[in-house]
């Protein structure tokens, strides 16, 4: 109130004996509620843990999958690797994100002008979405370096990463699409009002909410290329699961793989909690998942 | 008791922010009482708390004889008994106007499909929309929509219902056609808590006219007195700011 002729002094207030009780209330049932679920999680894990370890294979399996002195041997080789899968999913992954914003773009147009770019934009996404990664990647992987052609490398992990990009973008595309066209038609209104050109709106208006929105399923592909990047060692580049598998061959134990495993975890997961922060702090609404 | 609904030292803040301060308020069966105040004054915010949609700070809202802010009741069931009417109508776009009406017939009151369809059309036939039963929300105008919100909040025979500024969100030519189907459900019994910004409608309608001001009721009383002949410096200048 502006009209407030002078600003009360600040109430001293003290909650009713009712309140004081139904206080006491929501926090003991907070309390129970809390004891039961960390109770239970903690019987149900137990429960999980005793049947897998007293169970008549558990030797075996320990022995195959969990050798300690074999992971500690081969961890500095598979880790050498993940570099490579890291390296491989940041460029694919800002590729990634350039075509198919572009992609989407083309794709949303509107106007006959447009037609041959969105006949284009709409054939690429139907193709690369239709088709198997692994078999995208055995046409260009093998295909590509066979044909030598002038000005582009011979390397595997080139036309691997090429890939990557042709067919991971067809699915991003729609992601961003999806999100441009859930903006509703009047901020477009708003700021063609403005005199904005459509290019402006675009920019400054529709993708900025799009992008809040898409957030959690970009997020979600770019985990899956995380792990699909390890797919490029079918084309003999030694990434960590290359390694791994070299590490294996030598004594048919598999603990390299499940040291490779734990490897990729611990990228994503950290980084999906980093999403979801950042999320939450910027405000973006549905987009703050919680643990 | 006779009351329907009884509010005492209600006190409801958001942060460091106090709304509501202490409020009091009884309303009998069949009554009407009409909120007003200016935005901001918590109007809406003692609605919600009324339905338990916020969490009162302090304060005993009593309804139908049982004490509703006792956090051992349970809030689904006491709120499947009013019927709340918004602002902004707050349908759902994705069913069709009879959909709207009979969806908590159907999840919530356990009605059978056959019957919830029967007397969800008795209902908008009831508020002149029989016709717009298949229509979707979008295709109706404001009014009309407003209409439908209405009837979905009162086929379950609520005991109370309460409105929000449902007028507001109208051009000015389709705000008669809700006033007058409240005004009927009124003749006809209907208990109603509401606010509005229509004086006129709250003379007509409004056995106690209740004015809110800096979290407090600062003036109530038949509607003659308090729009008509008000005691307070407060209550005239907002009258007398609205009237401007």
């Amino acid at each position: 109130m502006t009209d407030r002729v002078s600003a009360p002094a600040p109430e001293h207030w003290e909650p009713s004996a009712a309140q004081r009780e139904r206080d006491e209330w929501r926090r003991r049932r907070t309390l129970r509620s809390a004891a039961i679920a960390a109770i239970s999680t903690l019987l149900l894990l137990g429960a999980i843990g005793g049947a897998v370890v007293s169970s008549p294979g558990w030797q075996r399996v320990r022995e195959t999958y969990f050798d300690w002195d074999k992971a500690v041997s081969s961890f500095p080789a598979v880790l050498d690797g993940l570099w490579l899968n890291i390296r491989v999913m940041l460029v694919c992954w800002v590729l990634i994100l350039v075509l198919s914003l572009t992609v989407a773009i083309v794709r949303t147009l509107r106007g006959p002008v447009a037609f041959p770019l969105r006949l284009l934009g709409t054939a690429y996404v139907d193709v690369f979405r239709g088709l198997p990664l692994l078999l995208v990647i055995f046409l260009l992987g093998f295909g590509g370096p066979a044909l030598s052609l002038q000005g582009l490398p011979t390397s595997p992990l080139f036309w691997g990463g090429a890939a990557l990009v042709l067919s991971y973008s067809a699915y991003v595309a729609e992601v961003f699409r999806a999100g441009i066209e859930s903006i509703h038609p009047s901020q477009r209104l708003a700021g063609r009002a403005l005199g904005l050109s459509y290019g402006q709106t675009l920019r400054h208006v529709v993708l900025p909410q799009a992008w809040r929105r898409v957030i959690p399923p970009l997020m979600n592909d770019l985990v899956s290329l995380q792990k699909d990047s390890g797919l490029i060692a079918v084309l003999g580049v030694t990434d960590a699961i290359r390694k791994a598998q070299i590490e294996t061959a030598l004594d048919f134990n598999y603990t390299p793989y499940v040291v490779a495993g734990v490897l990729f975890c611990c990228l994503t997961i950290p980084m999906a909690r980093l999403t979801d922060r950042y999320a939450r702090k910027k405000g973006y609404h549905g987009a703050g998942g919680h643990l | 008791m006779s009351e329907l609904l009884r509010v005492e030292g209600v006190r409801k803040s958001f942060g460091d922010h106090v709304v509501l301060r202490q409020v009091d308020l009884a309303i009998e069966p069949g009554q009407c009482v009409v909120l007003i105040g200016a935005s901001g004054s918590g109007k809406s915010t003692l609605l919600r708390c009324v339905n338990l949609l916020e969490v009162v700070d302090d304060g005993v809202i009593t309804f139908d004889g049982r004490d509703i802010t006792d956090p051992r009741v349970d809030g689904d069931e006491v709120r499947s008994r009013m019927g709340m009417v918004f602002q902004a109508y707050n349908l759902f776009p994705h069913l069709d106007v009879l959909g709207n009406v009979t969806l908590a017939l159907r999840l919530v009151h356990g009605v059978g499909a056959a019957e919830a369809r029967s007397r969800g059309l008795a209902m908008l036939e009831r508020v002149g929309l029989a016709a717009k039963a298949r229509a979707r929300p979008d295709d109706l105008s404001g009014g009309q929509q407003q209409r439908v919100a209405i009837a979905r909040a009162l086929v379950a025979n609520p005991r109370l219902m309460l409105l929000d500024e449902v007028t507001s969100a109208l051009d000015p030519e389709l705000v008669g056609e809700v006033l007058d189907l409240l005004g009927e459900l009124k003749a006809e019994g209907v208990t109603m808590l509401l606010n509005t910004h229509e004086m006129g409608f709250a003379r007509e309608v409004a056995d106690e006219v209740c004015f809110l001001h800096d979290g407090r009721i600062h003036e109530r009383g038949a509607p003659a007195q308090v729009l008509g002949d008000p005691q307070h410096e407060r209550t005239r200048a907002f009258l007398s700011r609205i009237r401007a």
